[in-house]
């Protein structure tokens, strides 16, 4: 259903970000890990500060600082002078290393460089883990660099060794109430879940006496590296298919099954979560979640009618679109138009597994867009309502429609890290949101203005 | 006091009545330390950013472009091309075979779009290395499409936040002297290093008109090309804070001998300070009458206000960590209008003079930092019981986390706190943090016991 997209050769009001961005949030969901970008300074600043603006939390993200003379003569000197400062400095268990532009287009090997400097300090004490991911941000958006860190992650620590019962949980880049949400299922179904990355407690922590240099939680170095040896991976995202992701890597290597679902927003696709989830666990579901199901139903019966028929725009990261539209799909919202500003090619294929049996006409779906190209679909397709982040904004106030806030960044709101989409829960929090914005747009809109619905 | 500092910065911080005055700046950061420092081509955007109808074209990968889109509150009266991020989204073979055609095409893209009034190109990181030429593209366009097309310099390796305000500073002076300057009186001034944050510059602006002066120029908050490219034809140059254009006001000394005045607009003192100024400078009488006149008028209105937040805050006790050290003088004055107690102040971008002033003007005690980092900023916010922080937006979540008050004073804050209005909301905002009930709530302050009241 795809039409020929808009095709410009400068981006305006990009709907991605950079690489490296992606592998720091990933290295911030491990426990006591600091996140260390290869490259000069104003990358980090410039991270920390986008990041901040969403969490409202600190976030630590350490530099090389490579100045003019590191970028002719190469940033190795640097880079290894850089991790033993943070080492003395944060005493972290690891250090999540990713480069940036400017080192991938210099040419440095930081596999090499890591290398020469675990054999300088040996027998070093207190010296932490190292990891290494490759991030240059002319190729790929933010979430290549997220799953590119998990997946190096695993790749340079998961062991291998006698099968235990772990189930692997990689679920893509999510809230830290997602995060959250995810753990409690998890154990509600009596699994012991190994998750990558957590940042419930990372990036979304106490107000604290003392500050912590590295925030506690993450999911422990141990678990990591036992996760070579668990019974199988879960792993969210439809268009990740046969990437280099964990789950692949952990197949590949450790042999460890591997289950890809699309990321369980709505009922149907929190089915099948759960469904994978009774058969891995050979329990039925727990009561709480049938209860939370039932609710849900109820929820969308009665409001069935004040989203029936509605137009919406998608935007965001691919996983996340995919399972938003398949969300809005199943309560009657016809999504309009999917876009991201990812290429992963399969995102038109993803969202029709998705929804291809409830929705008799596809949407739109684009990939490498920006929001002057949404922007300009947009006017044509008279949405009702655009569901994304933040940076949608300014279309949402041009079309005078609502924006329903999901995904990162928030930028505009509180609590973005508090967001739930994921499962039966998550789902019946953004049908109360969406179906709310709708009835009070046309409440807003009306001359009479009834307090009744 | 615990040590804290990596041993290369501990001359880079410095306590008042300790040891004799030395400190260590303009220093590249440390690697591995995490520095709130940003770089070049982010002190280029911050300048040339709020020009309102020039065009401003990231040449680079996409986050340089999407982390500066629409960040900061510089706002406009008329055209809004500046909240818009443009990028050449440099993709692999970019990299590989060079830059310069996809730059070609996008400029000429997007002048054809937006007939922008000047088109700023920002070069960054990668292109330094890949070394496509700029300059060339830039003369080629301008050519083509008759208007202003500029490069800015901004590598962001080539240097800190500094360089990157030279960069644009150059940029600038290759507009100026470009346009028109008949019918410019000789009370006339360019308003240099306002942003127009909140609308700031409006206030000024009104001041400026009340006193019977001209503003040829905004540079650059709510400011246009056309403007810019007559800027020669003003009498002086009023520099504000922050040093981020003052080197932009000595080029323009030397080569059309505008003399410049340096002023800050934060704080009854400052603000009064610098109008006066102005109206001496021009020395007519008619116009320092009805600068007194609007000083005095403008300072008891506020003193008033004021009042009933000096009380209530008088010996709270404040720490500042700002962008330039001269916006750090004005709020330890400030906070000292209002009886607050300052216990630490620093910057990013502060020079050794600039750090023999701020230790002239504190109370001993007084920590002073250079290009300071989380670890150390919380340290000293511990031990010195400090009620309100203020600080750019990096350092916002630490405050809170640790339950210490904070007030937004960076290129990103949308309330407006210059001028004499801008003091009042200035007050009004230390005293909405340092007066919330919340604190009580804060480990700092309370048990976690739960269920302690019953
Ligand atoms: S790549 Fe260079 S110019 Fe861009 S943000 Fe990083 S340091 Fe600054
Ligand atoms: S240079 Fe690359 S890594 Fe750095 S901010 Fe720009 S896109 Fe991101």
């Amino acid at each position: 259903m795809s039409k020929n997209p808009p095709n410009y050769i400068s981006t305006t009001n990009a709907c991605k970000l950079c690489r490296p961005l992606g592998a720091c949030l990933a290295f911030k969901g491990i426990e006591g890990a600091v996140p260390y970008l290869h490259g000069s300074q104003g990358c980090a600043t410039y991270m920390r500060r986008y990041i901040i603006s969403h969490y409202n939390e600190p976030i630590d993200i350490a530099s090389s600082s490579l100045s003019e003379k590191h970028a002719v003569y190469g940033g190795g000197p640097n880079l290894k002078l850089g991790l033993t400062n943070v080492a003395a400095k944060y005493r972290p268990k690891l250090i999540g290393i990713a480069a940036t532009c400017l080192t991938e287009t210099i040419g440095d090997d930081v596999r090499m460089i890591l290398q020469e400097y675990r054999r300088d300090t040996e027998g070093s004490q207190g010296l932490p883990d190292f990891v290494n991911v490759s991030t240059p941000s002319y190729s790929g958006t933010h979430m290549e660099g997220f799953h590119g860190a998990v997946a190096s992650v695993v790749e340079q620590m998961a062991e291998g060794g006698p099968r235990g019962g772990e189930i692997n949980l990689l679920p893509g880049f999510v809230s830290s109430a997602d995060y959250r949400y995810l753990k409690e299922v998890m154990a509600d179904f009596g699994l012991e879940c190994i998750m990558l990355p957590d940042l419930s407690e990372t990036m979304d922590g106490e107000a604290l006496l003392q500050y912590e240099k590295v925030p506690v939680g993450g999911t422990p170095l141990k678990s990591i590296k036992a996760m070579g040896r668990s019974r199988a991976t879960i792993e969210f995202g439809r268009t990740l298919k046969e990437t280099r992701t964990g789950g692949c890597i952990l197949k590949g290597v450790r042999d460890v099954d591997n289950f890809q679902i699309g990321m369980p927003v709505g009922i149907e696709e929190t089915d099948r979560f759960f469904g994978l989830l009774r058969k891995l666990s050979g329990r039925d579901v727990p009561h709480k979640y049938a209860k939370a199901r039932g609710r849900l139903v109820d929820a969308y019966v009665d409001g069935h009618k004040y989203v029936f028929g509605k137009k919406a725009i998608v935007y965001g990261e691919e996983d996340l679109v995919v399972g938003v539209a398949a969300f809005l799909a199943e309560i009657g919202i016809r999504p309009v138009l999917c876009a991201s500003g990812g290429t992963s090619r399969r995102l038109a294929e993803a969202i029709l597994e998705a929804t291809g049996d409830i929705l008799p006409e596809q949407p739109e779906v684009h990939e490498g867009m920006d929001f002057f190209e949404i922007s300009e679909l947009a006017e044509s397709l008279a949405p009702d309502l655009i569901v994304g982040h933040s940076k949608g904004y300014p279309l949402a106030r041009k079309l005078a429609i609502p924006l329903i806030r999901v995904g990162f960044p928030i930028h505009d709101r509180v609590g973005g890290q508090r967001i739930l989409h994921l499962g039966y829960h998550g789902a019946q929090q953004l049908f109360d949101t969406i179906t709310n914005a709708l009835i009070a747009k046309k409440q807003d809109d009306s001359e009479v203005g009834y307090s009744y619905m | 006091m615990e040590a804290v500092a990596l041993k290369d910065r501990e001359n880079q911080i410095h306590i008042k009545g300790e040891a004799p005055f030395e400190i260590v700046c303009d220093k590249d950061s440390l690697a591995g330390a995490v520095s709130q420092r940003a770089c070049v081509f982010c002190g280029s955007r911050v300048v040339l950013y709020p020009i309102a109808d020039a065009l401003h074209l990231v040449h680079g990968p996409i986050g340089c472009a999407v982390y500066t889109w629409d960040i900061r509150g510089a706002l406009s009266s008329g055209p809004e091309l500046h909240r818009l991020s443009f990028s050449t989204d440099l993709q692999e073979m970019d990299v590989i075979f060079g830059g310069e055609k996809k730059l070609y095409n996008a400029l000429t893209e997007l002048i054809d779009r937006h007939s922008p009034r000047a088109a700023f190109v920002y070069s960054t990181c990668i292109v330094g290395i890949i070394g496509d030429d700029l300059e060339a593209i830039c003369r080629r366009v301008e050519a083509e499409k008759g208007i202003p097309v500029i490069p800015v310099k901004s590598e962001g390796f080539k240097g800190n936040k500094r360089a990157g305000y030279k960069a644009a500073c150059d940029a600038m002076f290759r507009l100026i002297g470009t346009g028109d300057t008949s019918g410019i009186s000789p009370y006339s001034i360019n308003i240099l290093g306002d942003f127009n944050l909140a609308g700031e510059i409006w206030m000024i602006r009104d001041y400026y008109q009340r006193m019977g002066v001209e503003v040829v120029a905004n540079i650059t908050g709510d400011g246009r090309v056309d403007d810019i490219r007559r800027a020669h034809g003003a009498s002086l140059n009023v520099v504000q804070c922050s040093g981020s254009t003052m080197e932009l006001a000595d080029m323009m000394e030397k080569k059309y001998g505008i003399p410049s005045l340096r002023v800050s607009y934060f704080g009854i003192e400052d603000m009064s300070e610098a109008l006066y100024d102005i109206a001496r400078f021009f020395k007519d009488e008619k116009m320092l009458e009805r600068t007194r006149k609007l000083v005095q008028g403008e300072a008891q209105k506020l003193i008033l206000e004021l009042e009933p937040y000096r009380k209530t805050l008088a010996g709270k006790k404040a720490a500042i960590y700002v962008g330039g050290s001269f916006k750090a003088f004005s709020l330890v004055k400030a906070f000292r209008l209002i009886d607050m107690q300052v216990v630490l102040v620093g910057s990013q971008t502060g020079t050794v003079e600039d750090y023999k002033e701020l230790e002239a003007i504190t109370d001993p005690g007084t920590v002073i930092v250079d290009d300071s980092n989380p670890l150390e900023l919380t340290s000293f916010l511990k031990e010195k019981e400090v009620d309100v922080f203020v600080g750019g937006v990096k350092e916002r979540p630490i405050a809170y986390k640790l339950g210490i008050g904070f007030c937004d004073h960076n290129h990103e804050r949308k309330e407006a706190l210059a001028g004499f209005d801008g003091m009042l909301n200035f007050a009004r905002e230390v005293y909405s943090s340092v007066m919330s009930p919340v604190w009580r709530f804060v480990p700092r302050h309370s048990s976690k016991d739960l269920g302690n009241k019953v």
